[in-house]
């Protein structure tokens, strides 16, 4: 186990190296010229090679690249152009609203395509399989901002159930002192029942959104580990022995399922990190996603640096915490022979839709 | 040639039906009947196709001529799915945009297939240092979500309909490259691998002849879905403003000139290309369904 884990930890150091490096190569070859979004339409030649020199992109992009790092070193990711503050700073300060969204959404999908998958799973072939299987090809063809903009449509411009899709609270809303910087905890934490009343009315549609969208890849993956286990042998030895089904149930499906599903929340949790991107445009969410596509408009580098550097991150630590859960859960894994390459858990690719059977070196 | 092991079906016994049994028209009812994700994907499919050609061939309607008077007109017999807020017909718009779409999605999954595949091989059958970096390379590339990538990409390249294309493939090459990669290395130590390379063939006659023929069905599969995915992923971006540009009838371009208009209750422009885009991708997504159930069946 702990070979494993010294392995795994390495792995990732080594991937987290690699996404700086990436990171560097995608934002440093971008058109269009910061220092003129900088400067403004009205700059002449003189005052854009001024500010060009103090952004430093007149230097080599190996002194670019020291630079990058030295940002990187002294955690500030350097200075966005667009509002004055370092990347780090308003990512950090934008990313509690995002993570809302991605909690919110990912406790939705889990509560509806948990329960469902092992409902249909337990019953193959069946009428209700059928249509949980069409369902969730259903769901993985929706495009996100669409259903969205449906949303809307149904939710506040006809039924007007729910506030304007514009950012996480009323305008008017009394704004608590910010601890944390995500709105729901921070007026429960100072009592502030009506902020957050309101604060919850704004987050239902844009998790509803992402929810919906999420539930299809839980669905399927609760679905066939039940169908895994319900198939097995020692299933069957435990039914012929008397045990319930209830029993059977709680004690192997559950279980099992419940390694598997945490393996996909880890890939749609960080899936929601990118996608997300959508969603906080279309309801003006105040996120990490609507920050980004802001600096994308205004092509201002170090914001858009600072956020694919930032969903990299994330995502490769999210794969290493769900990796050493699951070797924490799958003794294969705890006990495998010394100097064994790691086993890998079965790597679903990166969106939930994206899940297809394994080839089937990974399956025997 | 009657060599075994060639082709991505040899070995699967209903392909070896002997001269006299059932006609192809037979089997193709009973593959059907069998699989309902194949009737429902191809027919979708083909409407959807023959939808687009008529779009570009007959448009009831010119998709890109403006005309004031009849600004955001709501659905009704002249204009089935209303107007826009220049008076463009919703409904030849759509029609237009679903053939862009639709080759987008196509070129882009056959590049990446080509490329995925042919890089898995060499990675996979080589093995060694080679295959140890390539490895690494895909790990790290594979730490940003393809939307992301695409989405950065795209914005470092500039927002042209071949640029865009150049994006989603790169972001989707890794996935593809893994698949057959893992199919080679299973293949690579199989007998008449062996055989081959014993009795003198080339690696590379090895490599062409009898690995990539049997190693490529998962990405096969993978391709096919690509094609749905890839539809999602260039109208999200082109939603996003870094895809395809307006005055392009691109199904993402309409929904987000319809997103201005949604909470005034014009729904019409914007939901219309959004069920396109679903009905196109469901198409696709059951076909690939299809193919993955063939494979597994395959399989054991």
């Amino acid at each position: 186990m702990r070979r494993y884990i010294i392995r795994r930890l390495g792995l990732a150091v080594l991937t987290l190296a690699g996404v700086v490096v990436l990171v560097f190569m995608l934002t440093h070859i971008l058109p269009g010229n910061p220092a003129l979004v900088q400067a403004g339409g009205r700059a002449n030649a003189h005052t854009l090679q001024e500010i060009e020199r103090q952004m430093g992109l007149n230097r080599s992009l190996a002194a670019q690249f020291g630079s990058y790092l030295g940002n990187i070193a002294n955690g500030s990711l350097g200075t966005s152009y667009t509002t004055g503050n370092t990347a780090a700073h308003d990512l950090l300060t934008r990313l509690p609203a995002t993570a809302e969204l991605a909690v919110a959404s990912t406790i939705l999908a889990t509560i509806i395509g948990v329960p469902l998958g092992v409902a249909v799973g337990l019953r193959e072939g069946s009428v209700t399989d059928w249509a949980g299987r069409v369902g969730a090809i259903i769901g993985t063809s929706i495009p996100l901002y669409w259903l969205g903009l449906v949303l809307i449509v149904v939710f506040y411009a006809d039924l007007h159930i729910a506030p304007a899709p514009i950012g996480e609270v009323n305008a008017f809303a009394a704004m608590p002192p910010s601890y944390t910087h995500s709105l729901v905890l921070d007026s429960l934490l100072s009592g502030n029942w009506a902020t957050l009343s309101d604060a919850l009315r704004h987050l239902a549609l844009p998790a509803v959104t992402l929810g919906i969208v999420e539930t299809a890849p839980i669905f399927k993956i609760t679905r066939s580990a039940t169908l895994e286990v319900a198939g097995s042998d020692y299933m069957r030895t435990a039914r012929a022995y008397g045990l319930s089904r209830w029993e059977v149930l709680k004690n192997d499906i559950l279980r099992n399922a419940a390694t598997r599903v945490l393996t996909a929340l880890g890939i749609v949790f960080g899936f929601l990190l990118g996608g997300s991107i959508l969603v906080e445009r279309i309801y003006d969410w105040p996120g990490i996603g609507l920050y980004a596509w802001n600096a994308v408009t205004t092509t201002d580098y170090n914001a858009i640096q600072g956020y694919i550097l930032l969903i990299g991150v994330l995502y490769v630590l999210l794969n290493l915490a769900v990796d050493l859960l699951y070797a924490a859960a799958d003794p294969r894994i705890r006990f495998g022979s010394a100097g064994d390459r790691p086993r890998r858990r079965p790597r679903p690719a990166w969106q939930g839709r994206r899940v297809i059977s394994p080839p089937s070196v990974e399956r025997h | 040639m009657s060599r075994t092991g060639a082709g991505f079906s040899a070995g699967r016994p209903d392909d070896t039906v002997p001269a006299g049994g059932p006609g192809r028209s037979a089997r193709l009812r009973g593959e059907l009947r069998r699989h309902p994700s194949l009737l429902v994907g191809g027919v979708l499919a083909a409407a959807m196709v023959i939808a687009a050609i008529a779009g570009h061939v007959a448009p009831p309607d010119n998709p890109l001529a403006i005309n004031p008077g009849h600004a955001l007109a709501p659905p009704g017999p002249g204009h089935w799915f209303g107007t826009d807020q220049f008076g463009r017909d919703v409904f030849s718009r759509v029609l237009y945009g679903l053939g862009m779409d639709v080759v987008i999605g196509l070129i882009v999954a056959a590049l990446a297939f080509a490329v995925g595949a042919m890089a898995g091989i060499i990675s996979g059958y080589l093995g060694g240092w080679i295959d140890d970096i390539v490895m690494r390379v895909i790990d790290i590339v594979m730490s940003l979500p393809p939307f992301l990538l695409a989405l950065s990409i795209a914005v470092v390249l500039g927002n042209t309909v071949r640029n865009v294309v150049i994006a989603i493939t790169i972001a989707y090459v890794p996935y593809l490259l893994r698949l057959t990669r893992s199919g080679v290395l299973t293949m690579r130590g199989a007998d008449y691998v062996l055989g081959a390379r014993a009795v003198g063939a080339s690696r590379s006659r090895v490599m062409a002849l009898h690995v990539l023929p049997n190693a490529v069905g998962p990405s096969m599969v993978q391709a096919a879905l690509m094609v749905g995915w890839a539809i999602l992923d260039v109208s999200g971006l082109s939603f996003l403003g870094v895809g395809i540009q307006p005055p392009s009838p691109e199904l993402g371009v309409q929904i987000a000139q319809g997103a201005s208009y949604i909470t005034s209750g014009q729904w019409w422009i914007s939901v219309f290309p959004g069920v396109a885009i679903i009905l196109t991708v469901l198409a696709y997504n059951f076909l690939g369904d299809y193919a993955d159930d063939k494979l597994r069946g395959q399989g054991s």
